[in-house]
C-alpha cells in the first residue's frame, strides 16, 4: 500500500469524518475573516456608513421629541443590521466565490454541503453580531438609551430563533448565483429590499398600503421586530411574545431544511447543466 | 493481443488500444477495444479510474435569445445540444501517469470535471477506485484533488492563507496544516519568503506551484491536472514535471494530466489518450502510438501522431 492509499485511513487525508467536517466548517469562518482583514479599510467604511445611517434615523426620531420613537427606531435599525447581515453574508457566499473563481475548488472539497453552509452561517452570526455591536456603541454616543424596563432574556430568545429563520432564507438564496451568475445576486438584493420594506423595520406595518400588507405576514422579520420591541420597550416576557416565538420557530424549522433542499436541487441542476464551471 | 495495421500490441503489458473510427489510416476496431477491456477487467483489480461510455451534452448557447423569444419558455421546447464527450471509455491503473492530449474544446476539461464530481455525465459511469462519482461524490472527493489551467485563488489572500483554507477543507488541524504546507512548498521549490504575499502579486509559475501544493495538501490518491504547465516558463514547467514524477514514485499517486504539450506528454506519461471532438481516438504509450503512426513512413513524432489521429492540420490547430 502506497502513501496515498495509507492517507485515506490515516492523517492527513484520512481524518475522522467528524473532525474533518469540524475543521472544514472552521475553514469558512477563518477564510472569511481573513478576507475581512484584507479589506479592513472597506469594512471600516461600510460599518461607519451603516452607523451614520442608523444615527440619522435615530436623530429623525429625536427631532419629534418622542423618546419612545427614538428607541423604536434604534431597535429597528440595529436589528435590521443584524438580520440583514445574516441573510446577506450567507446568500452572497456563493456569489463571492463565483467572482473569485474558487467555487469549483470549494465544491470539490471533501466536506458535506451542510458543513459549508453551516460554516458560512457561523461566520455570518459572528460578523453580524460584531457589526451590530459596533453600530450600537456608536449610537450610544448620540442617544441616551434607557433599557431599564426591558426584558432582555425574552428579547434574546426572539433574536436567536429569528436568526435561524434568516439563515434558512439565506441558504435558499445562496444557490441563486449558481443558477444565474448576474441575475442571482440581483434577485437576492431585491428580496432583501422587499423584506426591509414590508417588515416594519422603521414604521408599523399598518402604514403600508393595504395590498402590500399580506406580504409582511410571510416575513420572519415582522414577528422578530414586533416581539423584540415588545420585550425592550414594554418589558414583555415569554408569555406575551410566545405567539411570535412560535411563528418564528416554525419559520426556522421550515426554512433551514427547505433552504438546504433548494440549495441541493440547485446544485444538482447546475451539475447537470455545467453551470458551476467558472473558467478553464 | 491486438493487431493494428500490421503491428502486434501486447495488451496485457501495455494496456494500449486504438479506436479507429476517427483514424482512417489505422486498421483498429471498436471490437478490439472491447477485447482489451475484457482482458484488463480480468487481470487488473487496482484501477484508479474507470470511465465507461461517458456522454456529456451541453445546450448550444445561442447568444441571440430574442430570435427564439418566448418559445424557449415552452416546457417541451427542444433545445439544441452538442456532445462534449461521446462514449468515452478510459481505464487508468493505480500509480499510473495517464495523459490526455487534445485541442482546445476537445473535451479534456469536461472529462476532468466529470471525474471531479463537478459535472454529472448524461450517460455512462465514472468510478474512482471503484466508487461511482455520481452516487458517492463525497467519498470520491476524499480521494482526489485537481489543479486547473488557470488555478483560482482568493487573490487578495496570501499563498499561506489559501493553503490554510484548503487544508481546513480537507480536515487538517492548524498544526498539521502548517507542517504539511511547509513540507510541500519546500519540495516543490517555492520561495518561502513569498508565502505571506498576496497571490495576485505572484508570478504565474509561482501561482501554479501554489496550486499544485494546494492539491497535495490532502495526499490525493488520484490527482487530476488540467493543463498544469500551460503558460509556464521552461524552468517552472520542469520543476512541476519533476515533482509529479516524485509524487508518483514516492507517494504512489495516480495522475491524470491533460495537456497540449506533446513533448510533455511523451516525457512524463506512462500512457496517453488522444481526445478529439469528445472522443478518445487513440490510446497507448507514446512509443506505441508513434510506432503505429510510423507505418513504414519515416520517423513520426508524437505531434505528428496527434494530427494523424485527429485528422487535423497544423493550420487548423494554430
Amino acid at each position: 500500500m502506497n502513501k496515498a492509499d495509507t492517507a485515506v485511513k490515516g492523517k492527513p487525508g484520512g481524518t475522522v469524518a467528524g473532525v474533518r467536517e469540524f475543521w472544514g466548517g472552521v475553514g469558512f469562518v477563518e477564510r472569511n475573516f481573513a478576507l475581512v482583514k484584507r479589506y479592513a479599510g472597506w469594512e471600516a467604511v461600510f460599518v461607519a456608513y451603516g452607523a451614520v445611517n442608523s444615527i440619522i434615523i435615530g436623530l429623525i426620531g429625536k427631532a419629534t421629541g418622542d423618546a419612545r420613537l427614538v428607541l423604536y427606531l434604534i431597535i429597528g435599525s440595529i436589528l435590521w443590521v443584524f438580520l440583514s447581515s445574516l441573510f446577506h453574508e450567507v446568500s452572497e457566499s456563493v456569489a463571492w466565490e463565483h467572482w473569485e473563481g474558487t467555487l469549483e475548488l470549494t465544491f470539490m472539497a471533501p466536506i458535506k454541503r451542510l458543513t459549508m453552509l453551516l460554516g458560512t452561517s457561523a461566520y455570518a452570526v459572528i460578523y453580524g453580531l460584531a457589526r451590530s455591536l459596533i453600530i450600537l456603541l456608536a449610537m450610544l454616543v448620540f442617544f441616551n438609551i434607557n433599557l431599564a424596563g426591558a426584558n432582555l432574556p425574552a428579547a434574546s430568545a426572539v433574536l436567536l430563533v429569528s436568526s435561524i429563520s434568516f439563515l434558512g432564507l439565506g441558504i435558499a438564496a445562496a444557490v441563486l448565483p449558481i443558477l444565474s451568475r448576474e441575475r442571482g445576486p440581483q434577485a437576492t438584493h431585491i428580496f432583501q429590499a422587499l423584506i426591509l420594506l414590508v417588515s416594519g423595520v422603521y414604521y408599523p406595518i399598518d402604514v403600508l398600503p393595504v395590498w402590500l400588507r399580506p406580504i409582511s405576514v410571510v416575513s420572519p422579520a415582522t414577528y422578530a421586530l414586533r416581539s423584540i420591541r415588545a420585550c425592550l420597550l414594554d418589558g414583555a416576557g415569554f408569555r406575551e411574545v410566545k405567539g411570535d416565538i412560535l411563528i418564528l420557530a416554525v419559520f426556522s424549522v421550515v426554512s433551514v431544511p427547505v433552504g438546504f433542499l433548494i440549495f441541493w436541487a440547485g446544485e444538482s441542476w447546475a451539475k447537470r447543466k455545467g453551470k458551476i464551471k467558472i473558467e478553464g | 493481443m491486438i493487431v493494428r495495421d500490421g503491428y502486434e500490441l501486447d495488451e496485457q503489458e501495455t494496456g494500449s488500444a486504438i479506436s479507429s473510427e476517427e483514424s482512417p489510416d489505422v486498421d483498429a476496431t471498436v471490437n478490439g477495444r472491447d477485447e482489451r477491456r475484457n482482458v484488463e477487467t480480468k487481470t487488473m483489480d487496482n484501477l484508479a479510474l474507470r470511465a465507461s461510455g461517458v456522454v456529456k451534452r451541453f445546450e448550444i448557447q445561442d447568444g441571440n435569445r430574442n430570435r427564439k423569444g418566448l418559445r424557449r419558455l415552452w416546457p417541451f421546447y427542444k433545445r439544441e445540444t452538442f456532445e462534449a464527450l461521446s462514449d468515452v471509455n478510459v481505464e487508468v491503473r493505480a500509480g499510473e501517469i495517464y495523459g490526455i492530449i487534445g485541442m482546445n474544446g476537445s473535451g479534456k476539461s469536461t472529462f476532468i470535471r466529470v471525474i471531479s464530481t463537478l459535472l454529472f455525465p448524461d450517460e455512462g459511469t465514472v468510478e474512482v477506485f471503484g466508487v461511482d462519482v455520481v452516487k458517492n461524490p463525497d467519498e470520491v472527493r476524499r480521494m482526489i484533488n485537481r489543479v486547473s489551467v488557470d488555478a483560482a485563488f482568493f487573490r487578495s489572500l496570501s499563498a499561506k492563507e489559501n493553503l490554510r483554507y484548503s487544508a481546513r477543507l480537507h480536515g487538517l488541524s492548524p498544526r498539521d496544516a502548517r507542517k504539511r504546507y511547509k513540507e510541500i512548498l519546500t519540495r516543490i521549490g517555492f520561495d518561502h519568503n513569498r508565502v505571506s504575499d498576496q497571490v495576485k502579486s505572484l508570478s504565474r509559475g509561482m501561482k501554479q506551484k501554489v496550486a499544485v501544493s494546494r492539491a497535495l495538501m490532502s495526499t490525493p490518491r488520484l490527482l487530476l491536472l488540467d493543463e498544469p504547465t500551460t503558460g509556464l516558463d521552461p524552468r517552472s514547467k520542469r520543476d512541476v514535471q519533476q515533482f509529479l514524477h516524485k509524487m508518483r514514485d514516492e507517494e504512489g499517486t495516480t495522475i491524470v494530466i491533460t495537456t497540449h504539450d506533446m513533448e510533455e506528454a511523451e516525457r512524463i506519461c506512462d500512457r496517453i489518450a488522444i481526445i478529439h471532438d469528445g472522443r478518445i481516438v487513440a490510446e497507448g504509450t507514446a512509443a506505441e502510438l508513434i510506432e503505429i503512426a510510423r507505418n513504414g513512413r519515416g520517423e513520426p513524432t508524437l505531434e505528428k501522431v496527434f494530427f494523424k489521429f485527429t485528422g487535423e492540420e497544423w493550420d487548423e490547430y494554430e
